[in-house]
């Protein structure tokens, strides 16, 4: 790659053109009425949602989702950090709505794949043609010892945005100088995988600037971890007193949480501290166990054609639950994932095949609230196989000066708004 | 690296059950797993750890492919004397990874 700017607009036009290839024959997908459950309303949810509405005008597109509201997780940990209000992570479904999509605000419980039914909490069915799962993540509670919904009201995971992000920014803002905080971060796979590393650096910030006797320590139970050398190039040049980072090979893995005590275990440690951060394994939302989607791995395999389970059919799965290596959990994938899904149901309801396409991911992470570092991947699914196509995709230059960092903090927050327009605006 | 962890209290009174912990980093290769192309990977693993004190055997145990990578082993010892602890792993080949620690008994 020659500089991450040029690579990025690349990789835009390449997941353009590759959507517009799939996009020719609308005339003949725009007859069916056919009726289209989605269930979950994120990123992937409500993306689905609209790009089934622009294909197929006539069909029946439901939305199911237990929340009001929907709070994102991308530019939570500047709400950590009060860098942000959470309020400016909320989003409606009523323009959703308006554009004709009908909006069922409900937890959907079970799938009855061979009836073509989702049952409700309060026991009514919706029945449907074609059913797109896009469920996020969800806790595993009990895959580490100690850690269990009660515990995460004490130490919260906030990985997942909402009342958890607001616990945590207000046990941060309690916090006494000279008091520490620490973090644990799972093994991979989980949702967002530099995640971990944006919310140290936005912690490591509001503790130099606020508590500054106060440190953060990263119990990490991986090795190595997405954007590495820049974000301990940024870590060293920014935060050198406020922020530890232990990963396995120095005893970093936790084994073992006790709430009461507020400490953490390793295997050969135990770390006390005032506020401790827990990112707990994780596994797809539960309705896709339900639905029987998801296999041993707690995850969901698809076709990469159509994200259509390869365990159900007729259900598609999408965004942080699927099992699409390489592309990362991420907003982004599951933006573009639910595009190619929604183009790929509106084929298969036209009677044709699902056809292949290029798929992309970006990352932005902030490192302090106005610098920013990237990673870009560009996938294809030719034949089924989702890979990585290289020499595509990139990451941030290391030494890049201060305004190449504030230039993509800049595109990060464009980003922000494109995506979030996009899906719910 | 080293690759080898241990966890010895420095000191304990003449009686007292005390806690040991060792680990080696070793990938414990099963020799049931197949590479990317199909290929199996082949077996690579410890068969023997040793604990002595001062030459006296305090704990082994023979390691079979099931046991996971980085082997983390736990077990207590009454402390009856002072003396250096030897740890020793050995693997199918014979290569040998070893260190001590010393605990004082009062």
């Amino acid at each position: 790659m020659k500089s991450p700017i040029i690579s990025r607009r690349g990789l835009i036009q390449t997941g353009l053109l590759g959507l517009g290839g799939l996009a020719l024959p609308l005339n003949a997908l725009s007859q069916s009425n056919a009726s289209i459950v989605i269930v979950g309303g994120g990123f992937g949810g409500a993306s689905a949602g609209r790009t089934l509405k622009d294909l197929l005008p006539s069909a029946e597109i439901t939305l199911i989702e237990a929340n009001a509201n929907y709070t994102a997780c991308p530019f939570s940990n500047l709400v950590i950090a009060t860098e942000r209000p959470l309020s400016a992570q909320e989003f409606s479904y009523d323009r959703l709505q308006a554009a004709g999509i009908s909006i069922i605000s409900a937890r959907a419980t079970s799938v009855d794949a061979s009836g073509q039914i989702v049952e409700l909490q309060d026991g009514s069915q919706v029945p449907y043609d074609r059913l797109i799962l896009s469920p996020g993540v969800d806790m595993r509670w009990g895959a580490l010892e100690g850690y269990s919904q009660e515990a995460a009201e004490r130490h919260p995971h906030a990985w997942k945005a909402g009342a958890q992000t607001q616990l945590l920014r207000d046990q941060l803002v309690a916090l006494e100088d000279g008091e520490n905080v620490v973090m644990t971060v799972p093994p991979a796979p989980y949702r967002c995988p530099p995640g971990p590393y944006e919310r140290a650096s936005m912690i490591a910030h509001y503790l130099k600037t606020n508590r500054p006797r106060s440190k953060l320590i990263i119990l990490d139970a991986k090795d190595s971890f997405s954007k590495m050398a820049l974000f301990q190039e940024a870590w060293a040049e920014h935060y050198p007193d406020h922020l530890e980072w232990r990963g396995a090979l120095d005893d970093g893995a936790v084994s073992r949480v006790d709430a009461n005590l507020k400490t953490v275990y390793t295997d050969f440690d135990e770390l006390s501290a005032a506020v401790i951060n827990v990112i707990p394994p994780q596994k797809a939302g539960q309705i896709a166990d339900a639905a029987g989607v998801s296999d041993q791995t707690g995850w969901c395999p698809i076709d990469p054609l159509s994200f259509e389970s390869k365990l159900q059919p007729k259900v598609h799965v999408i965004g942080d639950a699927t099992i699409a290596a390489p592309m990362p959990k991420s907003a982004f994938s599951a933006n573009l994932q639910a595009k190619v899904c929604a183009f790929a149901v509106a084929r298969l309801l036209s009677d044709l095949e699902p056809i292949a396409t290029t798929l992309a991911n970006t990352c932005y992470s902030y490192t302090t609230p106005d610098e920013a570092i990237s990673i870009a991947g560009v996938y294809s699914n030719v034949g089924g196989q989702l890979s990585s196509v290289s020499g595509a995709g990139g990451v941030s230059p290391l030494n890049g000066d201060k305004a190449v960092r504030q230039a993509e903090a800049a595109q990060a927050a464009h980003w922000f708004q494109t995506i979030t327009n996009e899906a719910f605006g | 690296m080293t690759g080898i962890r241990l966890s010895v209290p420095e000191t304990a009174a003449r009686g007292e059950v005390v806690e040991i912990k060792a680990l080696l980093r070793h990938p414990m290769e099963s020799g049931f797993r197949r590479g990317s192309r199909g290929e199996v990977i082949p077996r690579d693993i410890i068969t023997r750890f040793e604990c002595d004190l001062d030459g006296t055997l305090v704990f082994a145990s023979d390691f079979h492919p099931a046991i996971a990578a980085n082997p983390l082993i736990t077990f207590h010892m009454r402390a009856t004397e002072s003396g250096v602890l030897t740890f020793r792993w050995t693997d199918q080949n014979g290569e040998v990874w070893s260190d001590t620690a010393s605990i004082a008994v009062t």
